[in-house]
């Protein structure tokens, strides 16, 4: 893989820092482009970009913060009652609900898992791709990208209906393995089978990620560093903890980032392999639980405050990942 | 290469092993997929077989005739078609030039500004829908092509949300280009916006391969919004809506159900297998920037 060459090679000129002694630029020119540097120009290209994001997405995060504190129901929208203030009533009406709480357990159990399962598949083939040769690596490389480039709708499909109690294949197989309570057995019934199902495809479709970025980062490493670890003698468990493992550590801590944002925002799979949220929102997570609230209930107000949660949860994240790229003294 | 590996080399019995586990899992992996269009091509009667093969007999296109007879699927096909395809194009340019202002300027906010887009990244899309839809609601009124039940209101979203990851990605690539480069234009007196386009957005253009997969891949899945923002013009819907017809109450059309859902996962495949190289080694460079 040319990956590891391209980073390196992409990465050396900007050690060269600009406007080298050594430069043939005249000078004056050199410090004319300076100075227009630091006014417009840059301000300029960005303009598009911050239009984008100032109006389609800080606009809308502060319309969710005001609507969770107004009162907000089809009436509101349609314009038949004045829209009241609220202060933290609809927060006050979430947190006393039990069911919001068993949501957001459910969601972040849930994503956990998820990203647990995920992160363990992907790393342990990343490594597994790193031992075999060429054709079993392709073939691998090529069955994750299939699953990575599926969209979730579709991938959920086709999962519900690899499991379906009839018509799916996954049931007669258990059944032929011996397991018989399998027949017939209803994965979506069940609120545990529905989550390990929806787990499955998520795992599925999130693993390749994680495969193809750790192996990039396992083959970026220097052989001759490895070379040297092991001429001293050191084991292949020795050599993974204290060579390749700080090595990654950067890679990991994206993959790890990425899986949490990613997997705490399910929706599609929920939504489409338990029905809109399971039998009696057994499946719900806080996404579904939001968008159930808003546009079947239309308590606008309500599934506004669930998003907001959402948000900060993630802000925290964040945060956290902010701090790690920090003590890593990544330049920004 | 391979004598150098010497501390990744294992023994023979060990890397059959590792091979055979490999190609299982590969298996396994691509299985999903292979029963998708397995069962797209299975006739009628032997989709609903309670002892189903991992094989056809008589290959139909039965099903994709029903999803192609489906009103409007062609219709819905080119919908999620040039949703995804504005989205790639608005966004790649977009994020170029912001690229280009983080990744070769310093101003002041520069770092306020990463940070910024590091944060959009981590927004939920899913939490805005309900302020995304007033907002599309709203701006019908006065701007036509972007209120609700256009496709404007399932474009503009997107573009927003695939911007920051797209610019953080791109500002690795943009870096990489040697300032002696820019240098030497001007030298040669090409203006600002000559090097920009004709000598900065060339060079960095497989990084926007890269970026464009995963902006693509974001429209093109579209299914939340698609589902709330595109109310009764049904003939401004996407595929993933035409892919819900054949869930049915009296039972699901699992044979259309798989025909469409294997179109509309087709175009992704192909994009992917094309892209694959880029797509890798973009993510290699983007993960260290």
């Amino acid at each position: 893989m040319s990956a590891g060459t391209a980073q390196h090679a992409r990465r050396a000129p900007a050690k060269g820092r600009r406007s080298r002694p050594g430069s043939t630029v005249p000078a004056g020119r050199r410090s004319g482009k300076g100075a227009r540097r630091g006014t417009w120009t840059p301000w300029l290209y960005l303009a598009p970009a911050l239009v984008v994001l100032g109006g389609l997405l800080v606009y809308p995060i502060y319309q969710l913060g005001l609507i969770s504190f107004l009162e907000y129901t089809q009436a509101q929208v349609s314009g038949g009652a004045p829209t009241t203030f609220q202060g933290f009533a609809n927060y006050a009406e979430l947190f006393g609900d039990s069911e919001f709480w068993n949501v957001a357990v459910a969601t972040l159990l849930f994503a956990a898992v998820c990203v647990v399962s995920t992160l363990a598949v992907g790393c342990a083939l990343a490594v597994l791709l790193t031992r075999v040769r060429a054709i079993p690596r392709l073939a691998l490389m090529l069955a994750a990208l299939g699953a990575w480039a599926t969209p979730a709708i579709t991938g959920s499909t086709v999962w519900v209906f690899l499991f379906d109690p009839d018509f799916g294949p996954v049931n007669k197989v258990l059944v032929w393995f011996g397991l018989s309570g399998f027949e017939n057995y209803s994965w979506t019934y069940d609120r545990y089978s529905a989550f390990a199902l929806v787990l499955f495809e998520v795992v599925w479709c999130s693993f390749p990620f994680v495969m193809v970025t750790v192996y990039a980062g396992i083959r970026a490493i220097p052989t001759e560093v490895l070379e040297a670890a092991a001429l001293d003698g050191a084991s292949t468990w020795r050599i993974w903890r204290t060579v390749m493992a700080p090595m990654l550590r950067p890679i990991l801590v994206v993959v790890t980032i990425q899986s949490i944002i990613w997997d705490f925002k399910v929706f599609t799979q929920i939504y489409v392999m338990t029905n809109g949220g399971g039998i009696a929102g057994q499946n719900m997570v806080l996404n579904v639980y939001a968008y159930q609230k808003a546009f079947a209930s239309s308590q606008y107000s309500l599934g506004s405050a669930i998003g907001v949660v959402m948000l900060l949860i993630l802000l925290a994240v964040t945060l956290v990942y902010l701090r790690l790229l920090r003590r890593q003294g990544e330049e920004l | 290469m391979s004598h150098s590996r010497v501390s990744l080399r294992i023994r023979r019995p060990w890397r059959f092993a590792a091979e055979a586990t490999a190609l299982l899992v590969a298996a396994v992996v691509a299985f999903p997929l292979y029963w998708m269009v397995l069962s797209a091509f299975k006739p009628e009667g032997e989709i609903q077989s309670t002892e189903p093969r991992p094989w056809t007999g008589s290959p139909s296109l039965d099903s994709f005739r029903r999803v192609f007879q489906q009103e409007d699927f062609g219709r819905y096909f080119l919908n999620s078609l040039f949703v995804a395809g504005v989205v790639v194009v608005a966004s790649a340019l977009i994020a170029f030039l912001a690229a280009t202002a983080v990744a070769r300027f310093t101003f002041r906010f520069r770092t306020t500004l990463l940070i910024m887009f590091l944060v959009a990244q981590m927004v939920p899309i899913e939490a805005l829908t309900i302020p995304m839809f007033f907002l599309m609601r709203d701006l019908g009124e006065s701007v036509p092509g972007v209120g609700l039940n256009t496709l404007g209101s399932l474009i503009l979203p997107h573009i927003a949300f695939s911007l920051p990851f797209a610019i953080w990605m791109l500002r690795g690539f943009v870096k990489a280009v040697p300032e002696a480069l820019e240098e030497a234009a001007y030298l040669d007196g090409a203006s600002r916006s000559r090097f920009l386009w004709q000598i900065l957005f060339p060079l960095v253009f497989p990084g926007l391969v890269a970026t464009s997969v995963f902006s693509f891949i974001s429209a093109w899945n579209d299914f939340l919004f698609a589902k709330s923002f595109i109310i009764s013009a049904t003939e401004n819907s996407t595929l993933p809506m035409a892919l819900l017809v054949f869930f049915k109450d009296e039972g699901n059309d699992w044979g259309g159900i798989m025909a469409a859902s294997t179109v509309m996962t087709i175009p992704v495949l192909i994009f992917f297998v094309l892209v694959q190289r880029r797509l890798v080694s973009g993510l290699g460079g983007a993960v260290k920037d």
